[in-house]
């Protein structure tokens, strides 16, 4: 069996399963947030009973996130039905707005929290909870029926999935990201390309990412269709999840009879710098056959974009320059904000990096990745063309239907930043003295490590 | 189950939930009745003009402040309703009116929320038919049959078998079909 299927069989209590079987799977997480989490517990009422309890405390985790920042009176109103329903069940793991608890981005505050757990399944009502999968779980997203069927159950069907697996040899360019290997893979198999299957990433170039860069191409595979994204838990994984959790933990390996899908292999030393066209993920190009589109907005930011590896590849590039375009800066987590202060880059830290560079910074929230209210931070109100770390650029994605969005990694953003056009980062970066530190860290990592 | 009779609506591919309900729309409370016909309201709204209801476009799902469509069946290309997970995507089309959809694939995570909310019947044709009916048409879908068929053609499109999930269809959802089979109380 592969890994999705080894952590499925174990949580439906059998054996072995095969792609294609229908099968009952006990869970151990169940996410939700402030767009989905108010239709879920009303269905949970509604079937359950009023006075229903969820069927465990500890494994129920809310976190608001979507529509903070904003006057609409019915986004704050569906803060106020999550807060009450917290309340009533006396849930212990819920990230309330008004409070010092409040977080931030649920797919990038879940793994802070310790619950991104190797070996478990995880249940969240957002398409991207497949970005969980790069801890080694079994992670998907699904809808409020769903939601609640697990609130009052603990229990969810699910159709065991093929396995399609990306092996990814080499070694990665200084001047490429998780981001630019993900937006590579959609442009080969299409915004269909994994429908009701899992991608598994592996290979040297996974072992040498990091936690943050692991999670942007898992977060990614639903943008191809996928069900999961996954990748086997090593030393990195367990070394990032012992901070957070002492719960016990599954590492599960393929077995080396384990059937798959399909196979690819990709040298990523070959890649270049991509960006995603509008209107979808998969019609992508290299960022240097795209040099004439001018930008009217740049944003970093999201579960995607949004972590402290992405600012720091984005200050990297900024740092002494000013941008020509407006900037938004959108840290995931609170945090990864309090991280723009901490990290620095030759004594300088993040943020003043990116002010000095003229970008405008906000609250940690998924803000204008997915549009949202009126009034939502760095939403495209217009006929605008923005380039951005975020995740989809379907019609209208970012706000009015008229703007047009292009991803791309925060290298690539930062240096379109820059010169108000898209710009392949290595315009901006001295790829030789980036390779050079690298190889010195990562002897560093490997020291720490064996200590 | 029964024949499903109305008027087709065609859209492209790709058609993702941002289409379906923009995502500035998705505050309105799903439990409250007169919130919930919002959803119809604003169903398809986020599509691009020029691509709302092919092959002419520029004709939109529900008129001017109206919460239902004229349009029941809903014909599209592939990978129908990818993006988020957004249950209300589903409901939009329900409270529409919409009781069937006709593409030749699904997003899973929008498939699945439509069979186990019960709201709208996703049925996977072999051809595109997006190509070949055109919005206003009269199309009959004999769901036991597995056969389409457009008001003054005798031609008969094939549909794929349902398969398990038809079981939950029936059931009128998941949590219907979980207390037939003594899973739930």
């Amino acid at each position: 069996m592969t890994i999705t299927e080894k952590i499925l069989a174990k949580h439906a209590g059998k054996n072995f399963v095969k792609p294609g079987d229908n099968i009952w799977v006990n869970v151990d997480v169940l996410l939700t947030h402030d767009v989905c989490g108010p239709g879920t517990i009303g269905i949970f009422k509604k079937e359950f009973g009023e006075n229903a309890k969820v069927w465990d405390h500890d494994k129920v985790v809310i976190i608001p996130d979507h529509y903070i920042f904003t006057k609409d009176k019915h986004a704050n109103r569906n803060i106020e039905i999550l807060r009450e329903f917290a309340q009533e069940q006396n849930l212990p793991h819920y990230y309330d707005v008004k409070s010092p608890r409040y977080k931030g981005v649920c797919h990038v505050a879940l793994p802070e929290e310790g619950f991104a757990r190797p070996g478990e399944v995880l249940f969240g009502t957002d398409s991207h909870t497949c970005t969980h999968g790069a801890f080694g779980l079994f992670a998907t997203g699904i809808g409020n029926t769903d939601a609640a069927f697990i609130l009052g159950s603990g229990k969810l069907w699910v159709k065991v999935p093929e396995t399609m697996q990306f092996v990814l040899k080499g070694k990665l360019p200084g001047y490429l990201m998780a981001k630019d290997i993900i937006l590579d893979i959609i442009g080969k198999i299409g915004t269909d390309g994994a429908t009701y299957r899992t991608m598994e990433f592996r290979g040297e170039a996974i072992a040498r990412l990091n936690m943050e860069e692991r999670m942007t191409l898992c977060n990614m595979a639903i943008e191809a269709g996928g069900k999961n994204g996954i990748i086997a838990a090593d030393k990195k994984t367990l070394a990032y999840v012992r901070k957070y959790t002492d719960k016990t933990i599954n590492v599960f390996r393929n077995d080396s009879n384990a059937q798959f899908h399909s196979s690819t292999t990709i040298d990523v030393g070959e890649l270049e710098p991509m960006v995603a066209k509008p209107y979808s993920p998969d019609n992508v190009a290299p960022a240097n056959k795209l040099k004439t589109v001018k930008l009217d907005q740049c944003y970093i930011g999201s579960c995607t974009g949004g972590k402290i590896t992405d600012f720091i590849a984005a200050a990297t590039i900024l740092k002494g320059h000013s941008v020509k375009t407006k900037t938004v800066v959108v840290p995931a987590t609170k945090s990864v904000e309090q991280a723009l202060i901490d990290e620095t880059i030759d004594g300088q830290s993040l943020r003043s990096i990116f002010q000095e560079a003229g970008c405008e910074i906000g609250p940690p929230s998924c803000a204008a990745c997915l549009g949202g209210p009126e009034d939502t931070f760095g939403r495209l109100n217009n006929a605008e063309i923005c380039i951005s770390t975020t995740n989809r650029n379907f019609p209208g994605r970012m706000g009015s239907k008229e703007s047009q969005t292009y991803l791309a990694s925060p290298y690539t953003v930062a240096a379109s930043a820059i010169k108000g056009k898209i710009t392949d980062p290595r315009d901006f970066l001295n790829v030789q003295e980036m390779e050079e530190a690298e190889e010195v860290k990562e002897k560093d990592d490997e020291e720490n490590f064996n200590q | 189950m029964p024949k499903i009779k109305g008027k087709a609506y065609v859209l492209g591919e790709n058609v993702d939930t941002d289409q379906i309900i923009p995502a500035h729309h998705l505050v309105y409370n799903l439990d409250d009745p007169k919130e919930r016909k919002l959803y119809g309201q604003h169903a398809f709204s986020g599509v691009p003009v020029e691509k709302a209801g092919l092959p002419k476009g520029k004709i939109p799902f529900v008129a001017a402040a109206k919460q239902k469509s004229e349009y029941a069946i809903v014909i599209a290309s592939s990978n129908f309703g990818c993006g988020s997970s957004r249950e209300h995507a589903p409901v939009a089309l329900n409270m529409a009116g919409v009781t069937a959809i006709v593409a030749t694939s699904y997003a899973r995570i929008f498939y699945r929320n439509s069979v186990d909310g019960g709201y709208v019947t996703p049925f996977e044709s072999e051809e595109d038919l997006s190509t070949l009916i055109k919005t206003g048409d009269e199309v009959e879908i004999d769901p036991d049959g597995g056969t389409l068929k457009v008001k003054g053609s005798t031609a008969e499109h094939p549909l794929k078998p349902l398969g398990e999930v038809a079981d939950i269809l029936e059931s009128g959802g998941l949590f219907e079909y979980a207390r037939q089979h003594n899973m739930i109380s």
